[in-house]
């Protein structure tokens, strides 16, 4: 390494002050997951005298995936579903390989999470007794039955129910905050390590991390952990060039900081290859989920072209046995055939589908319609909205751009990265022995749970599942703290040297600051800022982002893990003069880390898994041969080494 | 700049305990400048337009300038939030089309929600079972 190494001595930066706080469980976010894990664990704490703790680095009523609000729940069985359809859905989207232990679990207890939301206050679409579809407040007016009591939701497609979700995350917070107690969460602190036990390296037994607020740490002690801080965005060179780069189709603010803090502690993780790549409504990223399902949209190459129709003869013919029914990144390859042969932009219809739905609707009816074709964008994509706006385009007079995103990584939503952890019980469904470590959720660190965008191989849990995951992983902690009760924890990590480590950005910036003339450019540091645009422009070349139209191969991937190696070397030299750049600074940090196990897991599965999220240009097709497994690496952060090894897939249902 | 805050307007939450608009965005712009006592966003090529602040302001001086790379200038979208509703106004850029909705946003009153009130609490039997403490597992 060309640079010395620094240490925080406390030479030009004050000494935070230090609050130490013990705790039973603590919750480590404060989205769906988290939120869902409140509620679950206060139900049995009360009783058992636990106590439980929650630390969110926003404020909980406006945090996470759902911050800004949803218009639809993507996962509700329903009793017209059975749970073994919702896993083939799940295992034919995600390509064959799914942990089917995890998904069916998830399938079994996602709907009671989603009548406790209705019975909370959420405005849930239902249909009336003349089958017309009326909103989740009239649906309250006219008393319909709640969905619980046999009501019918409104599907916008066979997994997925309409609701007015402006205030979902402000209701479900309420919920957590109310079974919680406002003392026992801890609002703007962002935990940036966790701690291990000295007696035991694989047990988790504390988190450290720094408010954003004011000059102080927190220092948490813990039995159990659930932590479930969401995916990883921005890692990629976003398509947006400006301030448009804080318009991501996922929530800006997810770091990696899931994955790359159980990583530093050796859990493991599994198909972190998996990513994904939404098409989406061009720059504003408005959901296209509610066009195609709910409005019958086409959607067409720049010649009006149906490009399903035109090259799925050619999927099936590439991809023999996984293109039956038409999973995500499918449609995806299937669009981008066309984007490659130069015939975009591809156009969403959405005049067409409103014509047509003109044909047999009333006026009334119809102006109901584009209310709702609207709130689908101001729930949960204000953005798109304005962007129709900014363009005077109304969507019933004009057709709309949409297509591919940068790459996520994520374990909730279309996707599948995440950890590997503990199924429900011991051989649940005919799962192998192997699948059951103890306790539901738990990764391969004891103590240490998550859920939704944590868990890997189990994907399309969305909001209502995620909520629901938190719940069971919940259970799962609970019962490991009851079974652990005379264990002695104490930190391995010296605290002192921990608090030292994450204000070195402080120390650094402040030791060298004077050396130039513009604090921003100096040849000691790097700004947060500068650290992350080396990082995305090195994903997106390297490892198949958007500008190579997502393909990479060996030497592409090999050339880009030695600059991550460089980078992640200088992040050791990340620089920050306030909380706010300390915050960015340690996000892009836990980036780096999600940044590589994503390369590194690529590098590893030689084959194309996921046409139309990446390719494998050196390894075009899918090798069921070989790969029909799940890819599961470990990372040592004494030695700097990761370890792959592989489990092999197995059908459950 | 994407959202922004109207000089005129802010008056720092003076007469409240928080700055709304810091106490909620999710990814920490919103910030107080310390002399002129008004906020604005700090890092505006980070903001996800979530409107979060421009919904919580009780002055409503927060508005938003959409994303310069992408955007023509001339739109408005602007929400008044109610404690039941919703109600959102859309200029288009030819000042001419304006849309105008209302959606419900809750149908309990804000800050009610017990979600242990009539509930049976579990015991530790039931930690290792399938279900929640509302209600079981489903089984097929």
């Amino acid at each position: 390494m060309a640079l010395e190494r620094e240490f925080c001595k406390w030479s030009f930066c004050a000494k935070p002050e230090v609050e130490t706080i013990e705790t039973d469980l603590l919750l480590v976010g404060g989205g769906m997951a988290c939120t869902g894990a409140a509620v679950e664990a206060m139900a049995y704490a009360k009783g058992l005298g636990l106590k439980v703790t929650l630390v969110d680095k926003a404020a909980l009523d406006r945090s996470g995936a759902v911050a800004m609000g949803l218009s639809a729940i993507n996962t509700y069985i329903g009793s017209e579903n059975k749970i073994a359809d919702y896993v083939n859905m799940v295992r034919t989207d995600l390509m064959g390989i799914i942990r089917e232990d995890l998904v069916y679990s998830v399938g079994a207890h996602v709907d009671q999470t989603v009548h406790d939301f209705q019975d909370w206050g959420l405005p849930i679409w239902q249909k009336d007794a003349n089958n017309h579809t009326v909103d989740g407040q009239v649906a309250r007016d006219e008393e319909l039955p709640l969905l619980k009591d046999g009501g019918k939701c409104v599907r916008s497609g066979k997994w997925q129910c309409m609701i007015n979700g402006e205030s979902y995350k402000v209701i479900v917070a309420e919920a957590a905050k109310n079974a919680l107690g406002m003392e026992n969460i801890h609002e703007r602190v962002f935990i940036v390590k966790l701690l291990t036990d000295k007696n035991n390296s694989n047990r988790v037994c504390g988190a450290v991390g720094f408010s954003v607020r004011e000059h102080k740490t927190y220092v948490f002690k813990c039995k159990a952990m659930i932590i479930a801080c969401g995916g990883v965005v921005n890692v990629f060179r976003p398509r947006s060039v400006g301030e448009g780069q804080g318009r991501a189709w996922y929530p800006v603010w997810n770091a990696g900081s899931t994955y790359a803090m159980p990583a530093e502690i050796g859990a493991k993780m599994v198909l972190m290859e998996n990513r994904f790549v939404p098409a989406r409504f061009k720059d504003g990223y408005g959901p296209v989920g509610a066009w195609f399902l709910f409005f019958k949209a086409q959607a067409t190459n720049a010649y009006g072209e149906d490009y399903m129709a035109k090259n799925w003869e050619q999927v099936k013919k590439d991809y023999p046995g996984y293109a039956d029914a038409p999973g995500t990144c499918l449609r995806n390859h299937a669009a981008m055939m066309e984007m490659r042969a130069g015939r975009g932009p591809i156009m969403m219809h959405t005049d067409k589908a409103m014509a047509k739905l003109a044909e047999t609707l009333s006026k009334k009816e119809l102006k109901h319609l584009e209310a709702e074709a609207w709130e689908d964008f101001l729930d949960m994509s204000i953005s798109a909205a304005c962007l129709w706006a900014s363009f005077n385009m109304e969507p019933d007079k004009m057709p709309s751009e949409i297509i591919p995103s940068e790459p996520y990584l994520l374990g909730s939503h279309a996707g599948c990265a995440g950890l590997w952890v503990s199924g429900p019980s011991k051989n649940y469904m005919g799962a192998p022995d192997s699948w059951f470590w103890g306790y539901d959720r738990m990764t391969t660190v004891e103590g240490l749970f998550t859920a939704g965008d944590g868990v890997g191989a189990s994907g399309h849990k969305f909001s209502s599942g995620s909520h629901a995951e938190g719940r069971m992983a919940a259970k799962g902690a609970l019962a490991f703290i009851l079974d652990h009760k005379a264990d002695k924890l104490e930190a391995a990590q010296n605290i002192d040297e921990v608090i030292a480590d994450i204000y070195l950005p402080f120390e650094i910036f402040e030791k060298y600051k004077g050396y130039t003339t513009a604090p921003e450019i100096n040849p000691n540091y790097l700004m947060p800022k500068q650290v992350q645009t080396r990082l995305q422009k090195l994903m997106d070349e390297y490892v198949a982002g958007c500008t190579p139209m997502y393909q990479t191969n060996k030497i592409l991937l090999e050339e880009g893990l030695k600059r991550l190696t460089l980078l992640k070397e200088d992040a050791t030299r990340l620089a920050a003069r306030d909380l706010h750049e300390l915050m960015r600074a340690w996000e892009n940090y836990h980036r780096i880390l999600s940044g590589e196990a994503h390369l590194r897991h690529i590098l590893f599965r030689e084959e194309t898994r996921y046409p139309g999220y990446y390719y494998r240009a050196d390894f075009l097709k899918i090798d069921d041969s070989k790969w029909k497994v799940f890819t599961i690496s470990q990372y040592d952060k004494n030695t700097n080494e990761w370890k792959f090894e592989t489990e092999p897939y197995k059908k459950l249902c | 700049m994407p959202s922004f805050v109207i000089v005129e307007k802010c008056d720092g939450c003076k007469a409240l305990d928080k700055t709304a608009c810091q106490y909620i965005c999710p990814n920490d712009l919103m910030v107080l400048e310390p002399e002129s006592k008004k906020a604005f966003n700090q890092e505006p090529e980070q903001c996800w337009e979530c409107y979060n602040c421009v919904k919580i302001c009780p002055q409503q001086a927060i508005e938003v300038r959409h994303y310069a790379d992408i955007m023509p200038l001339g739109s408005s979208t602007i929400p008044l939030r109610g404690s039941d509703n919703i109600m959102w106004t859309i200029k288009f850029r030819d000042q001419k089309t304006i849309k105008r909705f209302k959606f419900p946003i809750r149908t309990t009153a804000e800050g009610s929600i017990d979600c242990f009130k009539g509930k049976t609490m579990p015991t530790v039997a039931d930690l290792k079972k399938p279900g929640f403490y509302t209600g079981p597992a489903r089984t097929e």
